[in-house]
């Protein structure tokens, strides 16, 4: 409907549009179809379910109002300002294809209406009180174009994906992690024991879980002192540089300022977070481990409590876009064939959006702008839950060679023990990369190239025999409305 | 021990064949292929020595696995790892590197431990092969 402004949404004039009242947001000027938005206006796409009787374009300049300079009534005061230039546009409402009274709604805003670095500001305006506008049934943010004019004013990842690669000195493969389990209940010396064993095993990194942060049965400085001597370990046994992500995660900025300086004193080259501390918390660790040369790690716990429904909250693109915007070096951001969501597409959609440097519209893959970072370097995928050694064809064929795999039940509970889950987890990325460089269809013979890795690998033969069949085929939440056509 | 660093440690050592078709994916990928060999593979070495300037705009894999020969000739009983380097915008760094020659024997690391307040330990980790002069590393099968 670009360019179609019909008659009666057109915006008002004089007294008309000035008078004391109520009048559609559509003829305050937030509906402007022949707008042609400007390169440095950050833009959005917004899912819209209208309530019944609304019309889409007054639903889309409701959005573009309540996210920026509107209330419920005329007020003379906006005529104290430059309004127009405040004002937000909704230029464009197309209908979703397949879906009965959704409209994607696009929405320029003027760079003015938001504070530099701050996400929080940007949150705050963009999925604020609009959530909650009793006009629309539901609303999702599903993608933002954010002008380099903008982008250049946040840090952008600590590290990112090259400088991690070269300070690790691991190059040309996926990374291997792993989650300790159980979750909570271990003691810090069990846990700094599993810690050794996996990193001495194979893997590069380890993990503390999202929800380990400092509980009676295991403090957080007894927990550091004991995974530090678990990967030093580890590194004094392979020649390689390895690392285990402290959480930091805790009720104050103080206390998370606290743990990092002393995971940093006692070596540890990664710290992380939990994207539940907010975004404001966020920058300003994104900060501190640019300044410390620390990698920053980014558990996404919480996030499917608004990304994940398709007609209500935030993609989790956009997620990703603002955490590689103020700064992470890892974020989880799906596994395609492991236990949690993830549609194919979608999940390639976040992972072009965290690596690229320029990212086309896709609308197949949820892309509904133009991204382009301007150098800004790329934040490393975390792919967790639910994965395994069996599945390593697919899970390099979906995430790529720039990613964290991570195999917590698939390494530590390997029957042969944790190293050796961990063992069987290198040798199968590093068969399937060899294979692939060779000019193998690694994807189409992957089950083969596992079974000849196996022969001469037990741990890797007991890892397919163990869960070679294990599979979490149900159907996805989130799923793009654009199904791309194979033109080959 | 076995160091496992490099993209394929954990593998069986590539054979001369396999090396040569791992080359051959860097040359199609556009990417400059470098020989450099150690006798100090601590894992915080960064400067590995280089044979020779990177090859760039080769064109032929035989033509790089000489330069693997030669280096082997020259430091039979030294770390030797070839590097593929990808010059593109937003990589400019290495796009994967193997170990084609290892010591003999490999002494390995051994951890120090610093025993300092409040239960800290400071570690560092120490290179049995380090204990010996550069050239010296590594000779009649190691160095111990």
């Amino acid at each position: 409907m670009q360019g179609n402004g019909k008659q009666g949404q057109q915006a008002l004039e004089g007294e008309q549009r000035w008078g004391a009242g109520v009048i559609p947001y559509a003829k305050m000027g937030y509906w402007e179809p022949d707008y042609q938005p400007q390169d440095s206006d950050i833009l959005c796409a917004f899912r819209v379910t209208p309530q019944p009787g609304v019309p889409p374009e007054e639903a889309g300049a409701a959005v573009a109002g309540e996210s920026s300079t509107a209330t419920w009534t005329v007020v003379w005061t906006d005529r104290l300002t430059n309004y127009e230039r405040y004002q937000a546009k909704c230029y464009r409402v197309d209908p979703v294809p397949g879906a009965d009274n959704q409209y994607i709604a696009y929405i320029a805003y003027n760079l003015d209406l938001f504070e530099e670095g701050s996400i929080a500001n940007l949150a705050a305006s963009i999925i604020g009180n609009v959530f909650g506008f009793k006009a629309l049934k539901a609303l999702r943010l599903e993608d933002m174009r954010i002008p380099t004019h903008y982008l250049k004013t946040f840090p952008g990842p600590p590290h990112g994906i090259v400088m991690e690669r070269e300070y690790l000195n691991k190059f040309g493969r996926p990374l291997l992690g792993a989650t300790t389990k159980p979750k909570l209940g271990l003691s810090a010396k069990n846990y700094g024991r599993i810690v050794f064993e996996a990193l001495k095993g194979g893997l590069d990194f380890t993990k503390d879980d999202e929800n380990i942060n400092s509980q009676p049965f295991m403090r957080w400085r007894d927990r550091f002192l004991y995974s530090i001597e678990g990967v030093n370990r580890a590194v004094e046994q392979t020649g390689e540089v390895k690392g285990h992500y402290m959480n930091v995660t805790a009720g104050t900025m103080e206390d998370m300022y606290e743990r990092a300086e002393f995971a940093k004193s006692i070596g540890s080259i990664v710290v992380m977070l939990d994207l539940v501390v907010g975004y404001t918390a966020m920058t300003s660790m994104s900060k501190w481990a640019r300044k410390n040369g620390v990698l920053l790690h980014l558990h996404r716990a919480g996030h499917g409590t608004y990304t994940r429904q398709k007609s209500h909250g935030v993609s989790f693109r956009v997620i990703s876009k603002w955490c590689r915007m103020l700064g992470v070096d890892h974020i989880h951001a799906g596994t395609v064939v492991g236990k949690l969501e993830g549609d194919p597409s979608m999940i390639r959609g976040y992972y072009d959006t965290l690596r690229l440097d320029k990212i086309p519209t896709n609308p197949a893959q949820g892309i509904y702008f133009d991204q382009e970072w301007a150098s800004i370097p790329g934040v490393m995928p975390v792919a967790s839950g639910g994965i395994h050694a069996g599945q390593m064809h697919q899970l390099l064929h979906h995430l790529g060679e720039d990613v964290i795999m991570q195999f917590g039940g698939g390494t530590i509970g390997h029957p042969s023990g944790i190293s050796a889950g961990a063992e069987a987890n290198r040798i199968a990325v590093e068969g399937m990369i060899k294979a692939r460089n060779e000019g193998r269809d690694f994807l189409a013979d992957g089950e083969q190239i596992l079974k000849e890795l196996a022969r001469k690998c037990p741990p890797l033969q007991v890892a397919l025999d163990t869960w070679g069949d294990i599979s979490f085929n149900y159907e996805s939440t989130d799923t793009p409305d654009v199904v791309a056509t194979p033109t080959s | 021990m076995r160091i496992t660093q490099g993209t394929f440690s954990f593998l069986p050592d590539l054979t001369d064949d396999e090396i040569k078709a791992q080359i051959r994916y860097a040359i199609a990928n556009g990417w400059a292929l470098a020989v450099e060999y150690t006798d100090d593979p601590h894992p915080r070495n960064s400067y590995w020595e280089m044979w020779d300037l990177p090859m760039f705009d080769v064109v032929d894999a035989s033509g790089v696995f000489l330069e693997v020969t030669r280096c082997r000739e020259a430091f039979a009983n030294h770390y030797i790892k070839v590097t593929a380097y990808d010059p593109s915008h937003c990589r400019q760094t290495t796009a994967f590197d193997l170990i084609v020659n290892r010591p003999a024997t490999e002494p390995g690391f051994r951890l120090d431990r610093q025993e300092v307040s409040d239960r800290q330990i400071r570690y560092t980790v120490h290179s049995y092969a380090s204990e010996q002069p550069h050239g010296e590393r590594y000779r009649s099968g190691g160095s111990q």
